[in-house]
């Protein structure tokens, strides 16, 4: 058998690699993954029967399940009270819906001027072909700011919860070092099948994202979906990849700046809308052809105000439950 | 299209009782994934993709990892927690 390479050189070829592998002779694993040894569970003598002992003395005197007859009594009516209070609530919610309006006849409450408007003087008003794009993004902009705040919002609130400091303890004794020490622990490091998804995967998800992102005024999508996307995008690579590579290019610092000038910008553009149109101004912004990528105004811009909100929360909420701070 | 449509219903109630009904809080997420993987189908069939891409993205995916990280934070995912449960269970 003829090689054209020299031995030395087929063995850092791809070929020699995968022959290897599929042979058997190589686990890719061995000398990648680093996995923490986990102690095995182990259980003193008497341990159970002591615990046996503890649940009933909390039972007894605690609770004085063996004393009194009525806590017993109450501990049944409970069971069937809120059996029966489900069957209620299920039977009166049913009963709601049997004296709605059927669907699909004209004479329902919700075929009014208003959405008779949207629909003949959506596209002529906003420029969006997307009419639910236009409804949410320019009739009903206040809407969707409050649900980006909303977003916000929640973000600030699982940092007071979750926030860890460097150096300091939290309440269980645990400090942030400590927690990132123990990050990988039930999960192996640089798995390569991950690694190999993720490399292939996370582009494509992320391009999708953005196309979502920039396509919301004339098809289906928007900010929030698109951004939901990239958030999910995001999350697959950090697991793939760890924190060091994402910190990169995503800290606290970015989180603060991006969501600052995106809620911010969305605040000044929905101000000048509204201050325009309550005092019938002609607005500067031009609405451009329908169809185009550039048209129907502020709807684009504001599509991306909110994407990469809702990117970064998304993106913010995993790393803030998986480690307490950035 | 219609028998699609409630045969994915069916299954729509059919996780939703299955949630409730299983023990493991593992199974549960990945009970609760597949419940949103179906509404978003249904949104389709509902004619709005708007609320399926953003059902599939949040519903399926971001929720579900949040709560994973949650049950791996308050050690549900453990194995010693589950033995240490099933020994209770057994006493």
């Amino acid at each position: 058998m003829s090689r054209r390479k020299s031995e030395k050189e087929y063995e850092k070829t791809f070929a020699c690699h995968f022959f290897r592998w599929l042979d058997g002779e190589k686990d890719p694993f061995i000398g990648q993954v680093e996995m923490q040894q986990q102690e095995a569970f182990r259980e003193g003598e008497g341990d159970a029967e002591r615990r046996l002992q503890e649940k009933n003395i909390l039972l007894n005197q605690i609770y004085g399940r063996k004393k009194s007859r009525s806590i017993r009594n109450l501990e049944r009516f409970y069971k069937v009270a809120s059996v029966v209070f489900c069957g209620i609530l299920i039977y009166l919610l049913l009963l709601t819906v049997s004296f709605l309006p059927p669907i699909g006849v004209a004479q329902r409450p919700i075929n009014n001027e208003v959405s008779a408007r949207y629909i003949e003087k959506g596209l002529q008003e906003t420029g969006a072909i997307n009419i639910v794009s236009g409804m949410i993004l320019d009739y009903r902009a206040f809407d969707t700011l409050g649900e980006s705040h909303v977003l916000f919002v929640a973000t600030v609130t699982v940092l007071i919860l979750l926030r860890m400091d460097k150096g300091k303890k939290d309440y269980a004794g645990v400090s942030l070092e400590e927690v990132e020490a123990n990050d990988r622990r039930y999960e192996p490091k640089n798995d390569a099948i991950l690694q190999m998804a993720a490399y292939l995967l996370v582009p494509v998800i992320i391009i999708f994202g953005v196309y979502v992102i920039l396509n919301g005024h004339l098809g289906p999508g928007g900010g929030f979906s698109g951004g939901a996307i990239i958030g999910a995008g995001l999350i697959l690579y950090l697991n793939a990849f760890g924190f060091e590579k994402t910190e990169r290019f995503f800290t606290e610092k970015t989180y603060k700046r991006i969501s600052f000038c995106s809620l911010s910008f969305y605040c000044i553009a929905k101000s000048y809308s509204f201050y325009t149109g309550a005092n019938h101004i002609e607005s500067i912004i031009p609405k451009g052809t329908p169809g185009a990528i550039l048209s129907s105004g502020l709807i684009l811009p504001l599509n991306i105000a909110v994407g990469l909100v809702v990117a970064c929360t998304m993106y913010a909420f995993y790393v803030m439950f998986r480690k307490g701070g950035f | 299209m219609n028998v699609f449509a409630y045969l994915l219903m069916g299954f729509l109630v059919l996780c939703a009782i299955a949630v409730s009904l299983s023990r493991n809080l593992l199974n549960s997420i990945l009970i609760y994934m597949s419940f949103s993987l179906i509404m978003s189908m249904i949104w389709v069939i509902l004619e709005s993709p708007d609320l399926a891409i953003t059902e599939a993205a949040v519903g399926a995916g971001v929720t579900s990892i949040l709560f994973f990280v949650t049950l791996k934070k308050i050690h549900a995912i453990d194995e010693r927690e589950k033995r240490r449960k099933h020994e209770q269970k057994k006493e």
